[in-house]
């Protein structure tokens, strides 16, 4: 796995985040750039301080697209909590991503 | 001799073998090379054995590695399934030959959220190709990609993206879909797969099912355009291709015994010709059984390997009846000389029945093989769809120059002749063998006659044939003035003849005695009178010598006489005045 940032409000890193999220990019394409940009920001949104994203580029590491069935990319899966959910695109849509994520969208 | 050979390598494109039997036959070498190639077919017609033979066998005899991506099955499954069809590929697996990739797609899992492509596919792809080297592939079934992913837009660029991917690697890729409504794959991906596409049919016919393969359409290539019957057996698929599309087979010259010597002599005095297709029918009891395994006991005699399929009757029965008749077929099976093959004609439709035939023939190389009776299997079927199917097993038989003898039964001896009955399947025939039983005198006794042998002269005389317990043999049969004398009432006729024949000879020896008789006595009345004559001819003599010696001695007297009287009186001059005293 390489570049993971983690991003947790409080410091303590005996507190799992709830939730654990993967994105697989292949390579830096303007779709795996927005996907990722995307993401932060939803989860700052609303899912701050309980989220931890992983980023994994396939380009660098093949096999492990078939550990999680990827097909599609930008895939973002939701390994925690269970059951995992898998969304494809590049994360535009916000609201279908919530609904993906299962998150209740925070009203600002 | 003609080589029957695929076209030449350079006229044609490349092409990756299959190593199915037959599929290479139609193909004109097996699959393009370095192209897709769609394979379609209703559900349960044999994409996925077809498929999975086809990286196998690529892997195992072609020395090309394949990747195995399966979006429906995974690979335990697989691996299961084949397994039926004697392939190992834990083994595979394990040796670096095949990778087994079980893609999974669950609809409800997926949520769209914006632009995406199919890029992790390619990088999964790639992944499984570039670790075993791999040159082939198997989509099965892309279709469920569509089922998978909401946007079809997306989809198909990614396909056609696909398999320009593939082109660009110089991958043989299989790709299978399932039939469509009025279209070769529900979701058109003849479009994207154009080089090569495939059907496979499964249909039933009169409650037996058979399987068929066409090729749609193969880019580049000649290819044979038929329906081919298929069969997927104990050691993989099998096409029937038909083998000689031209009339090529040798015609050897060597002569083959039946096994009866009265027929042989019947046939030229030597027998039928090697690979000739020999037909025996008859109305039922005439005893075609037997004389099929007679071919079948003679080959085995001679050392030859030999193989008998029944249709009617179980092994076990057949060695029980042939034993009945002096004819022992148990040791040869243990020899292994002899294999005997029994099935229920309805277990399989006629092509597949045709199909193990010809896969027991080819491993086991006999040189005669024997069907018993073929008309069970043709029960259902219209001649038209007899003949071609026939024809395949023929030429492939004649072309290994393997005699064969096909048993058949004919409905009836009375109203029909049974000729007409055969007419359509004799005329592949090169000899025809008719038995009947002929009825006289309150019983009825076999006969057989040679209705015709090709290239070579034949008897055309009906001759009575018998079956007991030391053989088959067949016997003249009797014309006598009330026709043709059968069974007992010929045997009547040949003591009646014999008896005859006795009588004339006792006759003429009576007749030869009794000249001699006759002769002896007229000799004897010969030599009689012969006697007499000569003693006749004695008397004569002796009268003759008497009468001079008296007329001597009278004139002697008469001239003693004269002297004592005194001379003077001459005497009165005789005819021996001459004579002095």
């Amino acid at each position: 796995m390489k570049d993971s940032k983690a991003s947790s409000k409080s410091g303590s890193n005996a507190t799992v985040p709830a939730y654990q999220l993967r994105l697989y990019v292949a390579g830096q394409t303007a779709k795996s750039l927005t996907a990722f940009q995307n993401l932060k920001r939803i989860c700052e949104t609303h899912l701050a301080g309980q989220y931890r994203i992983e980023l994994i580029d396939l380009l660098k590491t093949p096999q492990l697209a078939a550990g999680d069935q990827i097909l599609a990319v930008p895939t973002l899966v939701r390994r925690l909590p269970e059951p995992i959910k898998k969304i494809i695109g590049d994360l535009s849509n916000e609201e279908r991503v919530l609904v993906g994520l299962d998150v209740q969208p925070i009203q600002d | 001799m003609a080589k029957r050979s695929l076209p030449p390598k350079s006229l044609a494109i490349p092409k990756a073998a299959t190593g199915i039997t037959g599929l290479d036959e139609i193909t004109g070498g097996g699959f393009p090379a370095g192209r897709p190639t769609l394979l379609s077919g209703s559900a349960g017609a044999g994409k996925t054995m077809l498929a999975t033979e086809f990286l196998i066998r690529g892997a195992m005899e072609y020395g090309e590695p394949g990747v195995f991506v399966m979006f429906e099955e995974n690979s335990e499954e697989l691996t299961a399934n084949v397994r039926s069809l004697g392939f190992d590929l834990k083994k595979l697996v394990a040796q670096k030959l095949l990778v087994l990739d079980h893609v999974h797609i669950e609809r409800s899992e997926i949520e769209e959220t914006g632009e995406y492509d199919l890029e992790g596919l390619f990088i999964r792809l790639g992944h499984a190709i570039d670790s075993i080297g791999a040159k082939r592939v198997v989509l099965d079934t892309l279709e469920a990609l569509f089922a998978g992913l909401p946007t079809h837009a997306i989809l198909r660029a990614e396909l056609r993206r696909l398999f320009r991917w593939l082109k660009e690697r110089g991958i043989t890729a299989l790709v299978t879909g399932e039939t469509g409504e009025n279209s070769l794959t529900r979701y058109g991906l003849e479009e994207y797969v154009a080089d090569c596409v495939i059907t496979l049919d499964h249909r039933v016919n009169g409650q037996i099912s058979t399987r068929r393969l066409r090729v749609v359409k193969y880019r580049g290539s000649a290819h044979g355009t038929n329906e081919y019957p298929f069969l997927i057996g104990e050691r993989g698929i099998s096409v029937l291709p038909i083998t000689s599309l031209r009339l090529d087979h040798h015609a050897p010259t060597e002569r083959v015994s039946t096994g009866i010597a009265g027929l042989d002599e019947m046939l030229g005095g030597k027998g039928v010709f090697r690979g000739a297709s020999v037909l025996v029918s008859g109305a039922p009891g005439t005893g075609k059984s037997s004389i099929g395994a007679s071919f079948v006991d003679a080959a085995c005699r001679r050392g030859e390997r030999a193989i008998l399929f029944a249709y009617e009757e179980s092994a076990e029965q057949i060695l029980r009846n042939m034993r009945s008749i002096g004819m022992d077929l148990a040791p040869w099976i243990k020899k292994g000389l002899l294999q005997i093959h029994a099935s229920r004609p309805t277990l399989q439709g006629l092509e597949q029945h045709l199909l193990s035939m010809h896969e027991a023939v080819s491993s086991f190389q006999p040189k005669v093989v024997t069907v018993d009776p073929i008309s069970n299997l043709v029960l259902s079927r219209s001649e038209e769809e007899v003949k071609p199917t026939l024809m395949r097993l023929i030429d492939h038989l004649k072309q290994e120059q393997i005699t064969t003898v096909f048993t058949s039964l004919t409905t009836g001896s009375g109203s029909a002749s049974p000729e007409d009955s055969q007419v359509g399947v004799s005329s592949l025939m090169d000899t025809w063998l008719l038995l009947r039983n002929h009825e006289q005198n309150g019983e009825r006794n076999r006969t057989i006659y040679v209705l015709k042998a090709r290239g070579m002269s034949h008897s055309n005389q009906v001759r009575e044939f018998l079956l007991n317990d030391d053989g088959i043999s067949l016997v003249d049969v009797y014309l006598g003035e009330e026709g043709v004398l059968t069974g007992s009432s010929r045997t009547a006729q040949e003591a009646k003849e014999k008896a005859a024949g006795q009588r004339q000879r006792q006759d003429h020896a009576r007749r030869l005695r009794q000249f001699e008789v006759r002769r002896k006595a007229i000799e004897s009345q010969i030599a009689s009178l012969q006697a007499e004559l000569e003693s006749g001819v004695a008397e004569l003599d002796f009268s003759v010598a008497e009468e001079a010696s008296r007329i001597d001695t009278a004139r002697q007297n008469s001239a003693d006489m004269a002297v004592r009287r005194g001379g003077g009186a001459r005497p009165a001059p005789g005819p021996e005045t001459k004579g002095k005293r």
